[in-house]
């Protein structure tokens, strides 16, 4: 953990917040030129993506199988169009990669594609499987000694799945030190309110039970973020779980908390918009534009 | 010597497990999959997952992503149950992960229908990048362990509960992708592959005491197919016979076919194979109630030159 002062500290949450918003004015412009995508759960995994691949991560761009990299999984691999923006960010790729998204050929795949994009550590999009896989990272670097941390973020959603627990259960019997599981708890999955589908509550006991260090931040309070990640590192004997509350289309005022945003791309008059609240030149806008509409 | 070939797996496997890039990952099957010899060397490069095969192969992906060559062992109809967390977890990743399914087939015997893997080669080799191997004995599965140790992509390798009998020599070398001829023959072509080489071999025993020369062909990897090894069986045997144990769709049978219909061969093909979920029993009574006997493979080569 390094050591700041406050004046720096708070100057990195600033630029952190900033890089953050900046990545989620790109993640709307590559899903709407792509023309189909999942903005919701990007929009609400941007902060948590920012404070880790524009500080967090120990990662070398120029050298994306450097073999002591941190590795981030990304569990709820539908949303990777924010990671892919924090990728480019940091020089994983030219930023002219973002403009094909989806596309013939693209590596940016619709879902992540660790074969095709330099920077990916793991391919995934069907729900429930990254943790594993993540674990199995940890153990690797556990059975190496190795210093390198895993990171995995998953949905609220995914966590209905059977498959995380069982992750969850291995990681805690093996004490994974080296391994910080985020839970972007943004209380939307596709059809509906995650409660409403299958709550998942109580989330907290539920991590502890499987021997998880658990510790609930605000998602989108920079501070709370890095101060999360950093306990993470401090924690011995167990895997942590940040457990971060967030909201489905975080910054874009209609898609918040509105189903409809999970898997629909803006059209470019709505994307006009949110970049434009995004960038602070327009107030946001109350309650749905009744527009939505499921993918 | 007779041996069953999950045996000759977890001995051989201990005895590669020097390389430290070798992790083995067990789902609470480690004394009936002789994992646990690995363990008793290896303890702290051993995995026990317990009763949770999708997150045992997820795990063994994240740690082939990270440099170590992953054995992940259960039964074969539990492995390929995680069909998707295979194609996602391991294929599609390109992950050095190397699934290993005992207990193939309605050879098991007693314990029926539940333990049988009867679908497993036809979920594998359905996966674009999955290498599927099926050794016939135990000589030859040490080999294929060894050969694996250093393959590149995932594999799945389908091994016997039941005892086989040796039909390679000791000084046999594995070649994937590479069937091997094990008798010489003319008149009919008999393939087979894992436990139901020594049904073919015998067949061709019964055979030749009726003057009929058979060609034997151990087809251990089922994936890449030999196809060379096919279509020559069906330009010189005319007849081609092929049995395994193993639901008739989507394995040995299904493979021979393909090529054959690619190729415009007009070889006649009898497929033998199970049609059904098995049952309890003797692992002899139940290959022949399901047809895959030396006997019917005789009867089935007969009839294809008849």
């Amino acid at each position: 953990m390094e050591v700041t002062t406050t004046k720096d500290r708070q100057a990195l949450i600033d630029r952190l917040t900033d890089e953050a918003r900046r990545l989620r004015v790109e993640d709307i412009k590559m899903i709407t030129r792509a023309g189909s995508g999942h903005p919701g759960g990007t929009l609400s995994a941007a902060d948590m993506v920012a404070a880790l691949y524009l500080h967090k991560l120990r990662v070398r761009p120029e050298e994306p199988d450097w073999p002591d990299r941190d590795r981030f999984v990304l569990s709820k691999g539908h949303c990777i169009p924010i990671v892919y923006a924090a990728l480019a960010r940091v020089g994983f790729f030219p930023r002219e990669w973002l403009n094909d998204l989806r596309k013939l050929g693209s590596p940016l795949q619709g879902h992540p594609d660790r074969v095709r994009c330099p920077g990916v550590e793991a391919s995934t999009g069907s729900l429930g499987q990254g943790l594993s896989i993540a674990v199995g990272m940890a153990l690797a670097g556990k059975l190496d000694g190795a210093s390198w941390r895993v990171y995995c973020m998953m949905g609220d959603g995914e966590s209905q799945a059977g498959q995380i627990w069982e992750a969850a259960m291995l990681a805690g019997k093996y004490r994974l030190q080296n391994l910080v599981g985020i839970l972007d708890y943004n209380q939307v999955q596709q059809s509906d309110l995650v409660k409403n589908i299958l709550d998942i509550e109580p989330t907290v006991a539920k991590w502890r039970s499987f021997n998880w260090h658990v510790r609930e931040i605000d998602g989108h309070d920079m501070r709370q973020i890095l101060d999360a990640l950093d306990e993470a590192e401090m924690v011995v004997d167990r895997p942590a779980l940040i457990l971060s509350h967030t909201i489905k289309g975080k910054g874009v005022s209609w898609m918040e908390l509105n189903p409809d945003w999970h898997g629909k791309a803006p059209d470019q008059e709505q994307a006009e918009r949110a970049i434009a609240e995004l960038e602070g030149r327009r107030s946001p806008e109350s309650g749905g534009d009744g527009e939505g509409g499921a993918s | 010597m007779a041996k069953a070939t999950r045996e000759a797996f977890g001995e051989a496997l201990a005895r590669v497990g020097e390389d430290p890039r070798i992790v083995v990952l067990d789902g609470d099957l480690l004394k009936s999959t002789f994992t646990y010899l690995f363990r008793e060397k290896y303890p702290e490069r051993f995995i026990e997952c317990g009763i949770a095969e999708s997150n045992m192969i997820g795990v063994a992906s994240g740690l082939a992503l990270s440099g170590k060559v992953a054995w992940a062992a259960s039964f074969a109809c539990f492995v390929a149950g995680r069909l998707e967390t295979i194609r996602m977890s391991a294929g599609y990743q390109e992950a050095n992960v190397r699934l290993v399914g005992t207990h193939a087939g309605i050879g098991i015997g007693d314990d029926g229908a539940s333990q049988m893997g009867l679908e497993d080669v036809a979920a594998m080799r359905a996966l674009p990048n999955m290498t599927v191997i099926q050794p016939a004995d135990a000589v030859e599965t040490e080999r294929a362990v060894e050969y694996l140790v250093d393959h590149e992509g995932p594999t799945y390798m389908r091994l016997t509960r039941q005892k086989l009998e040796d039909v390679n020599p000791a000084d046999y070398r594995f070649e994937v992708g590479k069937a091997v001829t094990l008798r010489e023959g003319s008149e009919v072509a008999l393939l087979a592959t894992g436990a139901t080489v020594q049904e073919a071999l015998k067949a061709a025993d019964e055979l030749a005491g009726g003057g009929i020369s058979a060609r034997v062909l151990n087809v251990h990897t089922l994936k890449p197919i030999d196809r060379e090894a096919i279509l020559a069986a069906a330009a010189e045997c005319g007849g081609i016979v092929t049995v395994e144990d193993h639901n008739v769709i989507g394995g040995l049978g299904s493979a021979v076919a393909e090529v054959l219909a690619e190729e415009g061969s007009g070889a006649r093909l009898t497929v033998l194979g199970c049609r059904d979920y098995g049952q309890s029993g003797d692992s002899e009574g139940l290959y022949d109630l399901y047809g895959i006997s030396a006997k019917h493979v005789s009867d089935a080569a007969g009839n294809a030159i008849s």
